[in-house]
C-alpha cells in the first residue's frame, strides 16, 4: 500500500487559495489601473504594490514548504505529455509567482519612484534610476503579468479537467482548506463509451 | 441517434470547463478596456496630447520643451504647523526641477508656449519625496480629465496646414463655459522673456496634514522675487527659439534665483476639487520658505530628464485632494513616462549601433 499523500498538506491549501484570490485580484488591478485616469487609478495602484509584495512573501513561504512537503503524486494512467505539462505549467506558475513582484519592485527603482507600501514605509531600489532599464522592465511586467494570467487560465481548466472529466482525484487534493477531511473522494471517471 | 450517458455527461463538462475559462478572460479582457474602446484611458490622452505637432517620441507629451535646474528648498518651519512632511521642517532640502512651456512639440519656439511650468522634485533624509508640476496660469483651463480631453483634441495640428482648426477650438470653449477665467488671463496676462519673473501654482489643491491629525485644504504656489519685465508678444518672436533657457543660464551665471514657497488656505466653502475656479484673495497665505535655484542643464543629459513628475508622489504629511484631475494627471504622466522611456531606450541603443554617441 502507498503510503504518499493524496493530497496536499493544509498550509499547502491555505497558501494556494489565498494566493489564488490574490494575485487574480493583483491581476485584475494591474490592467484595470493602466487603462483609466479615473479616481479609482490612484486607489489601485495604492494597493497594487503592497500587494504585489505580500505575494512575494507568500510565494517564497510556499516555495519553502512545497519543497519540504513535496506533492501528491499524480495519476499514474496520465500519459507522459501531461505529465509533461503539468510540471511545466507549475514551474511556469512558481517562476512568474517570483518573478511578477521582483518585476515590479526593479521596475519601479529604475524609474526614479519612492516604492511606497503605506504611508510612511518605503523599500529600497534593487536597481539604480535608469530609463533604459525602466522600459525593459515595465514593457516585461506587461507581458508576463499576460502570460502569467494564460497560465493561470491552463491551470485552471486542467484542474477542472481532472475534477470534472477525468475525476481521478487532483483536483481534491488541493480542496479548500474547510472541505471536509480525511480521504479524497474519487468518483467515477467518465469515459466515452 | 441516442447519445450515450458518457458523452452527453462529457459535453456538459467540457462546456462547464470552457464557459469558466472563457467568462474569465473575457472580465480580464473588459477589466483591461479591450472590450470597450470607448473608456477615456491615459493612452488616449497621452496620444491626443501627442498630435500637436513636431515629433514628439523620447520626450514628455506634454509641456514637451524643458530645462533642467538644480537648487534647494530652503524651509523656515512656518509649515510645521500645517503638516508633518518633513519638507516643512526648518532646513535645506535637495531639489531637481524643470522648467517647461506647455507644448506637444518639443521644438517649438518659446514663444509659443503661452503656459509656462516649473517642476520639482525635492528630497528629505528620511528618503520621502515631493513631487510638484506648477502652472504660471492662476487656474487650469478645464475641470475635469474628459474636458481636458477635448481640449487637446481641438488642439490637434492638421498636416495639411501645419496648424490648429482655429474652428475646433472655438467650439471647445464655446461649449466648456468653465474655461473662461483661464482664457481671460491667457489674452490678459504680459508675456515675459524669462521663467525666472514667473510665478507657479499648483492649481489642484491638496491637504496638509498636522501632527494632530488635522486635515488642511491648500493650494501652493512658488511665488517668484526676481521682478517682471513685460514684453510685447510680438517681440518675443524676434528673439531666437530658446530664449527661455539662455536667459535662465545667463541669470544664474549672475547668481541664484529665488522664490517664496506660499501655502494658501482653503475655506470651508472653496472648492478643492474644481482647478478652474480661484479661491478669494483674502485667504490665509502661510510663507513655508524658499526655492533656491543654483544651475540649469540641458534637458537632453540633466538630471531631470528621467523623472516624471507625478504630482500625487508625496510624502507622509501631504495628500491628495478630491480633485479628479489629479489621479489623471498620475495615471497619463505614467503612460506618458513609460512611452518615452521606451523610446528613449531604443533610440539609444539605434544610435549606439549607428556609431553615434
Amino acid at each position: 500500500m502507498s503510503t504518499a499523500p493524496q493530497r496536499f498538506s493544509p498550509i499547502q491549501r491555505l497558501l494556494h487559495w489565498s494566493m489564488a484570490a490574490a494575485i487574480l485580484v493583483m491581476l485584475f488591478i494591474g490592467v484595470g489601473m493602466v487603462s483609466t485616469v479615473s479616481p479609482r487609478y490612484w486607489t489601485l495602484v495604492s494597493i497594487h504594490r503592497p500587494l504585489g509584495i505580500a505575494i512575494l512573501v507568500l510565494v517564497l513561504l510556499r516555495l519553502g514548504v512545497r519543497l519540504r512537503h513535496g506533492a501528491p503524486p499524480l495519476p499514474a494512467d496520465l500519459s507522459r505529455w501531461q505529465k509533461l505539462g503539468a510540471k511545466a505549467s507549475h514551474l511556469a506558475l512558481y517562476g512568474l509567482m517570483i518573478a511578477m513582484p521582483l518585476v515590479g519592485w526593479a521596475m519601479q527603482s529604475a524609474g526614479g519612484y519612492p516604492i511606497v507600501l503605506f504611508r510612511g514605509v518605503q523599500l529600497p531600489p534593487i536597481l539604480p534610476h535608469d530609463d533604459a532599464l525602466y522600459g525593459v522592465f515595465r514593457i516585461a511586467h506587461s507581458w508576463l503579468a499576460y502570460l502569467l494570467f494564460a497560465t493561470i487560465l491552463a491551470h485552471l481548466a486542467a484542474a477542472l479537467f481532472h475534477g470534472l472529466v477525468r475525476r481521478d482525484g487532483v483536483l481534491t487534493s488541493m480542496a479548500p482548506i474547510l472541505a471536509t477531511s480525511g480521504h479524497a473522494v474519487v468518483p467515477k471517471r467518465l469515459t466515452l463509451k | 441517434m441516442p447519445q450515450s450517458p458518457g458523452l452527453k455527461q462529457m459535453v456538459g463538462a467540457l462546456a462547464a470547463i470552457g464557459v469558466t475559462v472563457g467568462g474569465s478572460a473575457a472580465a480580464f479582457a473588459y477589466t483591461a478596456g479591450w472590450l470597450n474602446p470607448g473608456r477615456l484611458t491615459p493612452e488616449r490622452i497621452v496620444d491626443a496630447l501627442g498630435h500637436r505637432g513636431g515629433d514628439p517620441a523620447g520626450h514628455r507629451r506634454n509641456h514637451s520643451k524643458g530645462v533642467c535646474f538644480t537648487g534647494t528648498l530652503d524651509a523656515n518651519g512656518a509649515g510645521t504647523r500645517l503638516s508633518t512632511a518633513r519638507v516643512f521642517a526648518p532646513g535645506s532640502y535637495p531639489v531637481i526641477g524643470r522648467f517647461a512651456i506647455a507644448v506637444g512639440n518639443p521644438a517649438a519656439p518659446d514663444s509659443a508656449g503661452r503656459v509656462r511650468s516649473m517642476a520639482i522634485r525635492v528630497t528629505t533624509s528620511d528618503g520621502q519625496e515631493w513631487r510638484s508640476g506648477m502652472n504660471n496660469s492662476p487656474v487650469f483651463v478645464v475641470s475635469t480629465p474628459q474636458a481636458f480631453y477635448e481640449a487637446t483634441l481641438a488642439a490637434a495640428v492638421d498636416p495639411a496646414t501645419g496648424k490648429p482648426d482655429p474652428q475646433a477650438n472655438a467650439r471647445f470653449v464655446a461649449t466648456h463655459p468653465e474655461t473662461a477665467a483661464f482664457n481671460q488671463w491667457a489674452k490678459t496676462a504680459p508675456w515675459t522673456t524669462s521663467f525666472a519673473d514667473q510665478s507657479y501654482n499648483s492649481l489642484n489643491a491638496f491637504r496638509l496634514i498636522d501632527a494632530g491629525g488635522n486635515s488642511h485644504a491648500v493650494r501652493w504656489s512658488m511665488q517668484a522675487t526676481t521682478p517682471m519685465q513685460p514684453a510685447a508678444q510680438a517681440q518675443l518672436a524676434q528673439l531666437g527659439p530658446d530664449f527661455l533657457s539662455a536667459d535662465l543660464e545667463q541669470r544664474l551665471q549672475a547668481g541664484p534665483l529665488r522664490w517664496r514657497l506660499v501655502v494658501t488656505l482653503a475655506a470651508p466653502s472653496d472648492p478643492t476639487d474644481d482647478a478652474t475656479k480661484a479661491w478669494p484673495a483674502d485667504r490665509e497665505q502661510v510663507d513655508v520658505g524658499t526655492l533656491v535655484i543654483r544651475a540649469a542643464q540641458d534637458e537632453a543629459d540633466g538630471p531631470c530628464r528621467d523623472i516624471n513628475f507625478d504630482p500625487t508622489i508625496l510624502p507622509t504629511g501631504i495628500e491628495i485632494s478630491d480633485d479628479k484631475l489629479l489621479p489623471a494627471r498620475s495615471s497619463a504622466y505614467a503612460n506618458s513616462f513609460d512611452r518615452r522611456t521606451v523610446e528613449l531606450g531604443l533610440g539609444s541603443r539605434a544610435a549606439a549601433l549607428e556609431g553615434r554617441p
